[in-house]
């Protein structure tokens, strides 16, 4: 897991809203037992034809978008409670996930395998996709230590949130098993308590 | 001032709160899977960890199993290695697992409450988002990403913030031919698949204390697809009578106890919740999505809406919707052509609906050209339905039971809806390619699927059954 400190990128833009996991990574292909290559297969149906032939229109497929921060309309990430569409969005290369919105278990799945969910304004993220529609190399900056992203084609600047916890462990690339692993005394003597109480 | 049944359960499992508002919970039931499992157990080994708390962790096998055939080996080479790893990994750390063919096998969310593993005042969690349907126990269930999997391997606890609260009533009564899919359909139709995200809801009102347990099950567990974190119902003694005498709950003496306990859990009355709604149950009439989320719903007997007044992302999403389904707005639902048919899923999986579709299709026909897979959530499901006569009763109407699975629901397996063609089905997501690639999946409940079945369309149980 690679630590978030600023990124200054370019932004692909998807303004579908519902975005759900079954999109992001179809079912068919959850068969691994490594987490390795979901990247492939990121948004798949919508990426490649029948024929397994690339679609030009998709904002993936054109190139003239480019960047590891990806745009999306409302109510990202809902669905299926699986991993592997953040894994998916982390291994083809986003580190940033933008939207007005987040679904709650997405939410979670992408902070802890290093993926940071920015949620803005929905005038944030109108004015982003008109900027990168005028300009596809528009650049954004996303300050995770200072919480606030830049539009800097515009210069509209916005803070938001993540919970301090999250953050640290985003910008440490620490994660939540060593710190539980670490406590387990505490945890066996809540085993311990609530055992006498039945 | 008083607390929810939510708090009550969230509170007393909390062993840390940390900065920032998040919180290390302890998990009393861990359900796992062969698809969400196998990269947690791999960072596990990787740390040179062993799963904490195997007693507190029951294993099955479904996404990823054929659902004819069960007893040959298993054909498709990724589900063959998952399956095996799975069990592989189970062994290794020592966790009681349900493989294929296993009597106790069977799809996770309706094997768990079967045996007796769920029950009220738990905290439950498992790599799914219907981990949901556990909470028509009065528990706090929901679904986990891997990453959380291997927390709770790792140290039986993970850390989450805490969500907020919403409680929908429904009041009154459930007309005749109105499922509780139906209820839940309605509910989402109404708030959206984005209108619970942030919060736990818990479902009141007398037309929810009405319900049996696996009716309680449904809502409980579509709650998620309104972006709710979960559902969560009152025990009652509709609940303590589910639980009593089935395999993992306590016994004798224990049970009562644990009774006066679970009685304890309900809301106080001045409990206060974040966010309220309440609706009428006659309202609701059997229901039908049109489009690719759960929230597009409407009566059976309704047209799809008009796109006027949207802008923006939302008409280019409702746009988008429409055009996957080859529908139009204002159409009509009735009549609308039917190519397949799914009865099952950890929804719609369970002997009550199994019954159900049974009694109405008993003396007709399977209508000509329609595919329908009617499967069992659990291999006890099937043993019902065999020692009931109901796959007699389907074999006469022309329709084959088939083996326990989460198949068509997900379509990760071999039942997978063709390209373009139309389905109804009773699980609980219509995505675009859900069932598989191109698929048009219209959500329903049991007897709407009934009606479908024998008549290759779309039409109102009620008066095609003449339920009154």
């Amino acid at each position: 897991m690679d630590k978030i400190s600023k990124i200054c990128s370019c932004g692909v833009p998807v303004n579908i809203e519902n975005i759900d996991t079954d999109q992001i990574i179809p079912a068919r292909f959850l068969k691994a037992v490594e987490r390795k290559g979901f990247g492939d297969n990121l948004f798949r149906d919508w990426r490649y034809d029948k024929e397994n032939k690339p679609i030009a229109t998709f904002p993936l497929n054109d190139a003239k978008y480019s960047g590891n921060i990806l745009f999306a309309a409302k109510n990202f990430g809902c669905g299926s409670s699986r991993e592997h569409a953040a894994w998916a969005l982390y291994d083809y290369g986003f580190r940033v996930i933008v939207s007005s919105f987040f679904a709650d278990i997405f939410k979670n799945n992408a902070l802890n395998c290093g993926l940071l969910p920015l949620k803005v304004s929905e005038k944030f993220l109108t004015n982003a996709f008109e900027s990168i529609d005028k300009d596809p190399k528009a650049k954004f900056e996303v300050d995770l230590p200072a919480q606030t992203i830049t539009n800097l084609s515009t210069g509209e600047k916005e803070s938001f949130e993540i919970d301090g916890y999250k953050k640290e462990c985003l910008m440490n690339g620490f994660d939540d098993v060593d710190y539980l692993v670490s406590i387990r005394p505490e945890i066996e003597a809540y085993e311990h308590k609530a055992a006498s109480r039945k | 001032m008083g607390q929810t049944l939510f708090d009550k359960v969230w509170d007393a499992h909390v062993v840390r709160h940390l900065d920032g508002g998040r919180d290390i919970l302890y998990i009393d039931r861990h359900y796992i899977h062969e698809v969400t499992s196998p990269v947690a157990f791999l960072g596990l080994k990787n740390r040179g960890l062993k799963v904490a708390r195997p007693e507190r962790t029951t294993a099955t096998a479904d996404h990823n199993t054929p659902t004819m055939n069960q007893h040959l080996p298993v054909k498709d080479p990724g589900s063959r290695a998952q399956l095996a790893t799975f069990a592989a990994n189970c062994d290794a750390n020592g966790i009681e697992h349900f493989s294929l063919g296993h009597p106790k096998n069977g799809v996770v969310h309706i094997i768990g409450p079967e045996l007796g593993f769920t029950q009220p005042g738990m905290t439950i969690v498992c790599g799914d988002s219907h981990t949901a349907t556990h909470g028509a126990f009065g528990a706090v269930a929901f679904g986990i990403g891997t990453s959380e999997v291997e927390m709770v391997f790792a140290s039986q606890c993970i850390v989450q913030p805490k969500p907020k609260t919403m409680r929908i009533t429904v009041n009154g009564k459930r007309g005749p031919g109105v499922t509780s899919k139906d209820v839940i359909l309605y509910i989402i139709s109404k708030i959206s698949a984005s209108g619970g995200t942030g919060h736990f809801i818990e479902f009141a009102g007398d037309a929810i204390k009405a319900m049996t347990m696996e009716e309680r099950m449904t809502v409980c567990n579509m709650a998620i697809e309104s972006g709710a974190r979960g559902g969560i119902i009152a025990p009652d003694q509709t609940t303590f009578d589910y639980v009593r005498g089935r395999e993992n709950a306590p016994k004798g003496a224990d049970f009562d106890k644990m009774v006066e306990e679970w009685k304890k859990l309900p809301s106080d009355p001045d409990a206060k919740f974040d966010a309220e709604f309440t609706f009428d149950a006659a309202d609701i009439e059997p229901m039908i999505t049109y489009g690719t989320n759960p929230g597009m719903g409407v009566a059976v007997t309704g047209v799809i809406p008009s796109s006027e007044g949207l802008t923006g992302s939302d008409k280019i999403s409702f746009d988008r919707a429409l055009e996957y389904m080859g529908f139009k707005e204002g159409e009509k639902m009735i009549g609308k052509k039917v190519d397949y048919v799914f009865l099952g899923s950890c929804t719609n999986g369970r002997i009550e609906d199994f019954r159900l579709f049974a009694k109405y299709v008993k003396g007709r026909k399977k209508a000509e050209g329609v595919t329908a897979w009617l499967v069992p959530g659990s291999k006890m499901v099937e043993k019902l339905c065999k020692e009931e006569g109901l796959d007699k009763i389907f074999e006469e109407a022309g329709f084959t039971l088939r083996q326990p699975g989460c198949s068509a629901c997900l379509a990760m397996n071999d039942d997978k809806i063709p390209a373009g063609k139309y389905s109804v089905s009773t699980s609980n997501r219509n995505f675009e390619g859900r069932q598989g690639p191109g698929a048009r999946t219209m959500l329903a409940g049991p007897l709407v699927a009934a009606a479908a079945a024998v008549t290759g369309t779309v039409q109102d149980p009620r008066e095609l059954f003449d339920i009154k």
